[in-house]
């Protein structure tokens, strides 16, 4: 039978152990250990703009809230603000080459795509809607040689 | 900067309403664009008015129309003719007594009192406060009740797998779709569907939308002036669709 003394000394043992092992988990993000696993750690590129509509960690939790709030607005009361708009998501997200939040020019998975993937949470969204942006219209563009000729010849816009 | 679409509309509003002719007159009125974080209300009620002896028997313009403004590519799809969506069909019908034939197209007829928004289990067929009839995808269970309930043949289920949806016109798989009113662009102030500016372009005019509850509108004003009819009148859902010469 062990002593009292003994008894304490390997339950503390015990949850050293324990203790080590979730640091080791939770510095993991990023851990070169962590990088060579099967599975990935997202990178998260962003292509356009500077800062999202709300700051980051907030995103990052509560992105799907955001949409699923703003997905009822729009349908149900027709209110079409851009802020929490999965179209606005896409617009920014998306990789400038395939302008897909799917899938990346290099065949990496994209920004929605590879954070799903690691955290194993399947994406509904774009069984309905497309994952590409700009899909179906001509993006403004800044005026080009042809463009100032138009104007030249025509006086300008009327 | 760039300079959305709206915002550019709505300088030029501006300066058209600035130059009035004299205070208090303009040449125009001026459509009031709902801005986008307004709630749609009852003060409107889209509606179409369809002339259907202007529709010319053949012509699927509107049907071509509706479409390619929604993403509908039957090309895409692989199952049998008779599972493919159609949010407009053009129906051809006879008169046996006096062999008169003429056809009109058929779509979602925006009932104020739809059968297919009393039916629906879960609340994803829905009327919106301005009078259109919609299902939310993102509730609908694929049940198909709807279907059954509608008296116009009006909606279809997506039986396949899309890809390369429009922006603003998102579908899938396992719901069921029918016509929107193109509600993106009653939302964007466009004041026109896909249907109606394409029957215009072929020359035809044989489709015209507008808000029937203002009595300005050009709508509201045929409607007043001329005999209109809603198809299966009998049921008394109040149609937002009417028709001249059926």
């Amino acid at each position: 039978m062990l002593r009292k003394s003994q008894k304490f000394a390997s339950v503390l043992a015990l949850l050293a152990a324990l203790g080590l092992a979730t640091s080791s988990i939770a510095s993991g993000h990023g851990d070169e250990k962590h990088n060579n696993s099967r599975v990935p750690v997202p990178k998260h590129h962003t292509a356009k703009g500077e800062k999202c509509v709300e700051p980051t960690d907030v995103m990052r939790s509560n992105h799907m809230e955001f949409i699923l709030h703003q997905r009822d607005k729009t349908v149900h009361q027709g209110i079409r603000t851009k802020q929490h708009s999965l179209k606005n998501c896409v617009a920014c997200h998306a990789d400038p080459d395939t302008k897909s939040v799917l899938k990346n020019a290099d065949g990496s998975e994209g920004f929605c795509a590879e954070c799903h993937s690691y955290t194993a949470v399947k994406i509904d969204c774009f069984g309905c809607h497309t994952d590409k942006a700009n899909s179906n219209k001509q993006t403004m563009r800044p005026i080009d040689d042809i463009g100032r000729k138009v104007i030249a010849n025509t006086g300008g816009a009327k | 900067m760039t300079v959305s679409r709206r915002e550019f509309l709505s300088i030029g509003a501006a300066a058209t309403a600035g130059a009035a002719i004299a205070p208090g007159i303009s040449l125009i009125d001026l459509a009031q664009a709902k801005s986008p974080e307004e709630a749609v209300t009852a003060a409107q009620r889209w509606g179409l008015l369809i002339d259907t002896n202007k529709c010319n028997k053949g012509c699927t313009a509107c049907v071509d129309a509706c479409h390619t403004e929604n993403g509908i590519d039957h090309e895409q799809l692989k199952g049998s003719e008779a599972t493919k969506p159609h949010w407009i069909r053009k129906v051809e019908v006879k008169d046996p007594n006096t062999g008169f034939e003429h056809s009109l197209p058929v779509m979602c007829q925006h009932c104020q009192e739809p059968p297919c928004v009393d039916v629906c289990p879960t609340g994803a067929s829905f009327k919106r406060d301005d009078g259109i009839v919609l299902v939310d995808r993102h509730i609908c269970i694929g049940c198909r009740y709807c279907m059954m309930a509608c008296p116009y043949k009006a909606r279809s289920f997506e039986h396949e797998d899309i890809t390369d949806q429009k922006e603003h016109a998102p579908r899938g798989k396992g719901t069921v779709e029918s016509c929107t009113l193109c509600v993106h662009k009653v939302d964007r102030g466009d004041g026109t569907t896909a249907c109606a500016e394409a029957c215009e372009e072929e020359g035809h005019r044989a489709i015209l939308f507008g808000d029937l509850n203002d009595p300005k509108s050009e709508i509201a004003r045929t409607v007043r002036a001329k005999a209109t009819r809603r198809i299966r009148e009998d049921l008394n859902l109040d149609n937002s669709v009417r028709y001249i010469g059926i």
